[in-house]
C-alpha cells in the first residue's frame, strides 16, 4: 500500500508562519502567501508539490487555487522537484555583455545538463534568471541565498565543488533563519 | 571630494550594527523629526526637490501631500526594495550596508505620513538582505525605535519586511500592492492611485529605497540646503549602478551635474572604458531607457556636454535623449553587438510581462521572435519596418509603463543603430559585432 507522507511544517517553522502571520491587518492574513510559500519550499524539498500547495491554502484558509495562481506566477516557486543545489545564472543585458552566456554554457559542459535540467544523481539544477541586482560584479549566479559574483571558470569550479561536499539541500530562505 | 549623504559613514567598521549607527549619529535625526509637526516635515522634502529614485522621477514631497486622509482610516507606507530593473543594483548596495539608514528614513517618513504600520517590500531573490534588515528590525524594537511610544513620543510604528519571489513586474506601485496582499503581480487600473486606494483599499503611499533613505539627510540640513545641491530641478545626490564594459563598475553617489564624460572617464567613477577600448553606446538609466550612442551620451545636440541629471540626459527628447531613470548606467564597448543586447532585453520583457495586455504580451513576444530571425540570418529589410511598427503599437496602451520600457528599447536602437541591423541583414547574421561607427545624424 502507498502510505502518503503527512504534509505539516515543523514546530520551528510553524512558529514562524505565525509570527509572519500577525504582521498583516486581520483578515488580510492572505498576505502572508509569498514568504510562507518560501518557506514551505524550505521545509518540503525545494518545490511545491500540489499537496503542500493544499496545506498552505489549508493553514491561510483560502483555497487552493488562490495559492496555485500565485506559485505559477512567481520564478522563484518551484512546481517540479529541483536538484539539492539550484544554481541560478543571471543571464540579463549586463550580465551578458560581461560573459554570461560562456558560463552557462561552461556549468552546462561541465554538468552534462542544458539549462533547465537536473543531474541525474538529483544533486544540481542549472536554471537561467532574470537580472538579481548584482550587475557591476557580473557574471554571476545564484546559490540559495549566497550571491557568487565575477564567475570564472575556476571560481565555479570551486563554488560547485563545496556544494557538492556538502551534499546538503539550499535553499532561499536558508534553514538557519527558521530555527530561534 | 564630492559630498557624500547616503553613502558617507559606508567605511565604518561595523554600520551594519545599531549601536555602531548611532555612534555615528543615527536616529537623531529621527529625534528631530519627532520633535516636528508631521506636515512640517513635509514641507522640508518639498523644498529639498527630491525627486523619486525608482525610476520615474515623481517629486516626493508632492506625492505625499496628495495622500488621503480620512479619518478613522488607516494609511500605509510602503518601501519599494523590489529592485528589478536590469542594470540597476543600488538599492540593494544601500540595504546591505547600512540598512539603519533605511530604517531611519522609514521612521521618519512613516511619521510624517501618519503610518502606523509601514512595510518594506524586498524582492525574494535577495533574501539574504530580507533577513539584514529583520535584524536590524529587531534591534530597533529592542531598542524603543520601532514599536509603541518611540523615543518616548506618543508615535507608535510597526515596521515589517515582506518577501516577493521573483517577478520584475512587482515593482511597478501597483502590482507591488497586489502582490503584498498576497496576490499575482497584477498592475491595477489607475486611477483610483495608491494615495487614495492603495494596500488594502486604504491610502498608500509607495516609494524607492533611496528616496526615502534621503529623507534623512533632509531633515538633517534641512531643505533649502538638499535643494543647493545640485542643477536646477535635479537636486541632490543620487546612487549611479554603473555596470558593463568600465575599468570599475559599482555603485556611486554623484551629486546631480557631473558630466556624463567624466562620470565615464575619471577615476573618481568608472574609470574609463575597459582596455582603452571606443564607447559604443550607453543605457544611462537601467534597461528601460532609450539607448544612445557613446557621441550623443557625451554631448546634446546642440554641442553641451551631457550632464547626470533629469533634465540634460532628457535633452533632445527620444530624438536624440534619453532619461536618467532608476541611475542605472550600462556601458556598452565597441565589442558589443547592439542588436543581440536588444534581442536580451527584448527577451526579458517578454518574459516579465504580466499578460494582461494584449499590447504587451503578444508585442513583446513578436519583437523577441524577429530579433531572433534576424540574429539567426534569417532577417529582411522589412523586418526593421515591422519592428518599429510593433514596437509603436505598445507603447502608451497598456495597463502601466511595461509596455512603453519594451518599446523604447527597439525603438530608441532602431533609431540610432539602423545600420547595424541593415549590415546583420545583408550578411545573414554574420556581422555580429560590426566596427564602432559614430552616430550618423
Ligand atoms: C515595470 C516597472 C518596474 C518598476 N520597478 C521598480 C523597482 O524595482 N523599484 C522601484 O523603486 N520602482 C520601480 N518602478 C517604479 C514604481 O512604479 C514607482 O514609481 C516607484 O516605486 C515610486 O517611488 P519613488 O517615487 O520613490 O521613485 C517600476 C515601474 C515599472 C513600470
Ligand atoms: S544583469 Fe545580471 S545581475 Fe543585473
Amino acid at each position: 500500500m502507498n502510505v502518503k507522507k503527512e504534509i505539516a511544517f515543523s514546530p520551528e517553522a510553524l512558529a514562524l508562519v505565525h509570527k509572519l502571520l500577525s504582521r498583516y491587518p486581520d483578515g488580510k492574513q492572505k498576505s502572508a502567501l509569498l514568504p510562507i510559500l518560501h518557506l514551505a519550499q524550505t521545509e518540503f524539498d525545494g518545490w511545491l508539490s500540489p499537496e503542500v500547495m493544499d496545506y498552505v491554502a489549508c493553514l491561510l484558509n483560502i483555497q487552493p487555487v488562490e495559492v496555485y495562481e500565485v506559485a505559477s506566477f512567481y520564478s522563484m516557486f518551484n512546481l517540479k522537484p529541483v536538484g539539492k543545489c539550484l544554481i541560478e545564472v543571471c543571464r540579463t543585458g549586463p550580465c551578458w555583455l560581461m560573459g554570461a552566456e560562456d558560463v552557462v554554457k561552461y556549468i552546462e559542459k561541465k554538468l552534462g545538463i542544458k539549462d533547465g535540467q537536473t543531474t541525474p544523481d538529483g544533486m544540481f539544477t542549472l536554471k537561467t534568471v532574470e537580472c538579481l541586482a548584482s550587475c557591476g560584479t557580473a557574471p554571476m549566479m545564484q546559490i540559495g541565498e549566497t550571491y557568487h559574483e565575477n564567475l570564472t571558470p575556476e571560481k565555479i569550479d570551486d563554488i560547485l565543488g563545496n556544494y557538492e561536499m556538502l551534499n546538503e539541500r539550499v535553499t532561499h530562505w536558508d534553514k538557519k533563519h527558521i530555527k530561534a | 571630494m564630492p559630498k557624500k549623504l547616503l553613502l558617507k559613514h559606508l567605511e565604518v567598521p561595523g554600520i551594519q550594527s545599531l549601536d555602531v549607527y548611532r555612534q555615528q549619529g543615527g536616529y537623531e535625526n529621527l529625534k528631530k523629526a519627532l520633535s516636528m509637526v508631521p506636515d512640517a516635515i513635509t514641507e522640508e522634502v518639498k523644498k529639498s526637490g527630491l525627486r523619486g529614485r525608482g525610476g520615474a522621477g515623481f517629486p516626493t514631497g508632492m506625492k505625499w501631500s496628495f495622500l488621503a486622509k480620512p479619518p478613522g482610516v488607516p494609511r500605509y507606507l510602503v518601501c519599494n526594495a523590489d529592485e528589478s530593473e536590469p542594470g540597476t543594483f543600488k538599492d540593494r548596495y544601500l540595504m546591505q550596508r547600512i540598512p539603519h539608514l533605511l530604517l531611519e528614513g522609514m521612521i521618519i517618513s512613516s511619521f510624517a505620513l501618519g503610518a502606523n504600520t509601514s512595510y518594506i517590500y524586498i524582492r525574494g531573490e535577495l533574501m539574504y538582505v530580507y533577513h539584514i534588515l529583520q535584524k536590524a528590525i529587531d534591534e530597533c524594537y529592542a531598542a524603543g525605535l520601532l514599536g509603541k511610544n518611540i523615543m518616548g513620543s506618543d508615535y507608535s510604528l510597526h515596521l515589517h519586511v515582506h518577501c516577493g519571489a521573483g517577478a520584475y513586474i512587482c515593482g511597478e506601485e501597483t502590482a507591488l500592492i497586489e502582490s503584498l496582499e498576497g496576490k499575482r503581480g497584477n498592475p491595477r487600473i489607475k486611477p483610483p492611485f495608491p494615495a487614495v486606494k492603495g494596500l488594502w483599499g486604504c491610502p498608500t503611499v509607495v516609494n524607492n529605497v533611496e528616496t526615502i533613505a534621503a529623507v534623512v539627510p533632509i531633515i538633517e540640513m534641512g531643505g533649502d540646503a538638499y535643494a543647493a545641491i545640485g542643477v536646477g530641478k535635479s537636486t541632490g545626490t543620487k546612487l549611479i549602478s554603473a555596470s558593463g564594459h568600465i575599468n570599475k563598475p559599482g555603485v556611486y553617489e554623484i551629486e546631480l551635474g557631473v558630466p556624463v564624460e567624466e562620470f565615464i572617464y575619471s577615476d573618481e567613477y568608472c574609470g574609463g572604458v575597459r582596455n582603452g577600448n571606443k564607447l559604443k553606446a550607453v543605457v544611462a538609466g537601467g534597461s528601460s531607457v532609450p539607448i544612445l550612442p557613446g557621441d550623443l551620451i557625451l554631448k546634446t545636440t546642440k554641442g553641451e556636454p551631457r550632464l547626470m541629471t533629469y533634465e540634460s540626459l532628457a535633452d533632445g527628447g527620444f530624438q536624440s535623449g534619453t532619461m536618467l531613470g532608476s541611475g542605472g548606467f550600462i556601458v556598452m564597448d565597441e565589442t558589443a553587438s547592439i542588436v543581440k543586447n536588444l534581442w536580451n532585453f527584448t527577451r526579458f520583457y517578454h518574459h516579465e510581462s504580466c499578460g494582461q495586455c494584449s499590447p504587451c504580451r503578444e508585442g513583446t513576444g513578436w519583437m523577441e521572435k524577429i530579433l531572433h530571425k534576424i540574429l539567426d540570418g534569417h532577417g529582411e529589410m522589412k523586418d526593421i519596418d515591422l519592428l518599429w511598427d510593433i514596437q509603436s503599437k505598445i507603447e502608451g496602451k497598456t495597463i502601466c509603463p511595461l509596455g512603453d520600457a519594451a518599446a523604447w528599447p527597439v525603438a530608441s536602437a532602431i533609431r540610432h543603430f539602423r545600420y547595424e541591423f541593415e549590415e546583420l541583414i545583408k550578411s545573414g547574421g554574420k556581422v555580429n559585432r560590426p566596427a564602432y561607427a559614430t552616430h550618423a545624424g
